[in-house]
């Protein structure tokens, strides 16, 4: 003779009414999202506040979107944890603020080949063009794939405006006139003879040259080095001033 | 016949748009996969119009269906398109283990380098494979544990067929480099929609049979498969809010970004472990597992708890894939201490697994169907817990970004998900396509030990290359500098990658013994062999109560 207890007898309820047993199980895996995904939403102190973050140039974005049409995220990082090994080999741990206007986030979940937070400014152009093309000539140990069709293809990036746009609707915030002229700042950042006075105002820091080695032609390898040397490179993390903010987070 | 044209027309105003979207695009990707939906909704429209009896219709009777049978069509074309996408997952993993173990096997083109083919890989597994067993099986045993037809019969084609759609609309999207660039969720906004209509259609079709049930109570493995759809359903959406750049294009961008966007992503990401991979695959379990050993549950009372605990708990585990990243503290170790807890509602599903066999660990032996469960229950204790180890934030930091997290995931994928879809696909072609036996049981059991072999193989050489790089990484020499460069460690791995292939390849020849032994079922073959048990099978029993009118 068994006994069974009233918790039991009552579960019996759900299991003779499908209503009942979905609404249950639905409200069961509803808690742990809303508890931990909504608060980062409202806690001011989930992304730091620091100088320097402007959304992506044309050029970058293009690239950007090669480098995740690519899967560079399966096997590349880009998050550098506070250990002092990895400070040390790549540089100032990442902070949440520099991927505010990352649409989708980048941050990768494995390392076959090394993170790349803070790769912009660490090689050369010719260097990564080189990479690119083949991997093995400079990197003898390396098992990354050959991406030499990257400067083979000239760089159809579709409408710049409107891509600007759906990332300013999502809430990028790029200024009237960044969207207005999309599509020549696009051509104009990788031309080292264009006027770009004007782009480098409204996107302080951008680099601004022919990156494919190549002039006459604007190719994916322009827009994929455009966006590779500038990661990393918008927050001066080891300036004195950001230090001293960044000592001052707290709770997180 | 009014249905009949209103179907009609719905597959011919998905013809015309799919073509003029088509040949609006200026994009070459969204192009070809808006002629692949072309010629889905041409064969939709073709299908619906050729094969209705009109003459029936003109007479005013309508076809019924037999009552008295169950409705197993979409269940034997699951089966055979589990083995199907099985074989090519497999493979295309394979490959892509070969690809890092010699690089030159990218072979130089665009279409066939490893960042590509990965999520072809990953999705042709966890989505194809799996996904078609989930509902193929969900299929077979919601009818049998509620006595009842499969309600909306149309619908549960649609679902079928949408789902393969789906499939085949990834697929190609990653080759042409159409990707959103999250993990697990890399389709674009339009076939994420599409999804979410066929998840919806499956939903009503899983509900409306167990509405209609002949049995009083709702079996326990109906409830996680109801759990796993309806959870699906939550992550899918959520996870997918995109705003697509144009509608003639395939590209958009998420609604979420950065920390927000990474915590949401692995909030999906390591759900669709806890549901898809998990609850579904705990729901076969409670089938399958009880009926080959003709023993019922071990406990109903640890069903219960262990249920409730584990869709619970499973939500909040998603933080421990961003250890010691940009991501609040709090929301770190929130989600460690979750996934520690874990643990326990796992166990207890692997406790009431094994504990069924109580009293016939003698079929261990004798029925290798038995066999291949028993490892597939084992491997998911061990994997349950592995997993909170090492969301464990110390373990984490050795762990993470290296091939241990590849190890884990394939001992959990290999070992639990792939024995326990091989074990129900061997108890199910016999009694779908109504032979006496499988081909062969012998053959089985040469898939079972080829698939153990090549987990083994699998798991150990990643947990070696995954300690060693997280070591080599964070070695430092008596000088004070780092002593291995990045490349070093790649060099490293060579032999530990060599060892994973050869795993892998072992894994993949089971599974053609396995195609091999089904594919002879479904012809009517039977090998001649020294028998193996069988267990007990009536076919006059296997059909839904219908009730008899009183004389």
């Amino acid at each position: 003779m068994t006994t069974t207890s009233p918790v039991l007898e009552s579960h019996k309820k759900l299991e003779r009414n499908v209503t009942l047993l979905g609404l249950f199980a639905f409200l069961a895996v509803t808690v742990g999202g809303i508890v931990e995904i909504a608060p980062l939403f409202w806690i001011d102190n989930t992304i730091e506040k620091v100088k320097g973050m402007r959304p992506y140039t044309p050029l970058e974005q293009a690239g950007r979107d090669i480098y995740i049409r690519e899967g560079c995220y399966v096997c590349h990082s880009q998050m550098i944890r506070p250990f002092r090994d990895e400070v040390e080999r790549y540089g100032h741990y990442s902070l949440a603020a520099e991927s505010m206007y990352d649409h989708p986030f980048q941050w990768g979940s494995k390392r076959t080949g090394p993170d790349l937070a803070r790769v912009g400014g660490r090689y050369s152009d010719e260097w990564h063009v080189q990479h690119l093309t083949d991997p093995r000539s400079v990197v003898p140990e390396s098992i990354m794939p050959p991406y030499a069709f990257l400067k083979e293809h000239d760089l159809d990036a579709g409408d710049m405006t409107a891509e600007l746009t759906a990332l300013y609707r999502v809430g990028v915030p790029y200024s009237k006139k960044d969207l207005e002229q999309a599509n020549a700042d696009l051509r104009s950042q990788a031309d080292p003879e264009a006027d770009n006075a004007d782009l480098l105002k409204r996107y302080p820091k951008a680099q601004v040259r022919d990156f494919d080695g190549d002039p006459t032609r604007l190719t994916e390898m322009d827009a994929v080095i455009a966006y590779l040397q500038v990661l990393g490179t918008m927050v001066d993390v080891n300036s004195a001033a950001a230090q001293e903010d960044l000592a001052k987070e707290k709770g997180r | 016949m009014v249905s009949v044209l209103g179907r009609a027309g719905w597959w011919l105003a998905a013809l015309f748009l799919a073509v003029i979207a088509s040949a609006a695009t200026s994009e070459t990707g969204f192009a070809i996969h808006m002629i692949i939906v072309a010629l889905a909704a041409f064969i939709g429209l073709w299908v619906s119009l050729s094969r209705t009896d009109y003459a029936a219709i003109a007479r005013g009777v309508l076809r019924t269906p037999d009552p008295g049978k169950y409705d197993d069509d979409p269940v034997r074309w699951g089966m055979i398109a589990t083995v199907f996408w099985g074989m090519a997952g497999f493979l295309a993993g394979l490959f892509i283990a070969l690809q890092l173990a010699f690089p030159v096997l990218n072979l130089g083109f665009e279409w066939t380098t490893f960042g590509r083919l990965r999520p072809l890989h990953t999705s042709a597994v966890i989505f194809a494979f799996g996904g078609n067993a989930l509902i193929a099986t969900s299929f077979y045993v919601v009818q049998r544990t509620c006595r009842a037809r499969l309600a909306f019969p149309g619908l549960a084609r649609f679902v079928f067929w949408g789902y393969q759609l789906f499939i085949v609309l990834a697929a190609t999207g990653y080759l042409l480099g159409i990707t959103q660039g999250k993990e697990y969720a890399e389709p674009e906004w339009y076939v994420d929609l599409w999804l979410t209509v066929v998840w919806v259609a499956y939903l009503a079709v899983f509900v409306g049979t167990i509405v209609k049930r002949a049995e009083p109570h709702i079996y326990v493995a109906n409830w996680f498969y109801l759990s796993f759809i309806l959870t699906v359903a939550m992550l899918h959406i959520v996870n997918n809010l995109n705003l697509p750049v144009s509608l003639l294009g395939s590209k958009s961008y998420p609604v979420f970004s950065g920390v927000q966007g990474a915590l949401v992503q692995w909030w999906y990401g390591h759900n669709a472990v806890g549901f898809f991979l998990t609850a579904g695959f705990l729901a076969m379990m409670y089938y399958f597992v009880p009926k080959q050993a003709e023993r019922p549950i071990y406990s109903y009372r640890l069903s219960i708890i262990h249920f409730w605990a584990l869709i619970f708990l499973y939500i909040w585990a998603g933080p421990h894939h961003l250890h010691y990243t940009a991501l609040p503290d709090w929301a770190q170790t929130l989600g460690m201490v979750f996934s520690v807890m874990l643990w326990m509602p796992s166990w207890g599903g692997m406790i009431n697994g094994l504990m069924t066999l109580n009293g016939a660990w003698d079929k261990v032996r004798t029925d290798p169907i038995i066999r291949m469960m028993v490892m597939a229950v084992a491997f998911y204790g061990m994997s349950t817990f592995e997993g909170p180890m090492m969301s464990i934030k110390s373990v984490n930091s050795l762990s993470h970004y290296t091939d241990w997290t590849i190890g884990h995931v394939h001992s959990g994928a290999l070992g639990w998900n792939g024995m326990i879809t091989f074990a129900a696909i061997y108890y199910l072609v016999p009694r779908l396509w109504n032979r006496e036996r499988l081909y062969s049981l012998r053959m089985v059991n040469w898939h079972f030990w080829l698939a153990t072999v090549g987990i083994v193989f699998y798991a150990a050489s990643m947990w070696v290359a995954g300690i060693t790089q997280g070591l080599m990484w964070r070695e430092y020499g008596a000088d004070g500098y780092l002593v291995n460069s990045f490349a070093e460690t790649v060099a490293a791995l060579h032999p530990m990658f060599l060892l994973r292939a050869l795993g892998g390849l072992l894994y993949l020849a089971g599974a053609v013994v396995m195609t091999a032994n089904v594919w002879l079922t479904i012809v009517g073959k039977l090998r001649e062999e020294a028998p193996m048990r069988q267990p007990a099978y009536d076919p006059d029993k296997d059909h839904p109560l219908v009730s008899v009118p009183a004389e």
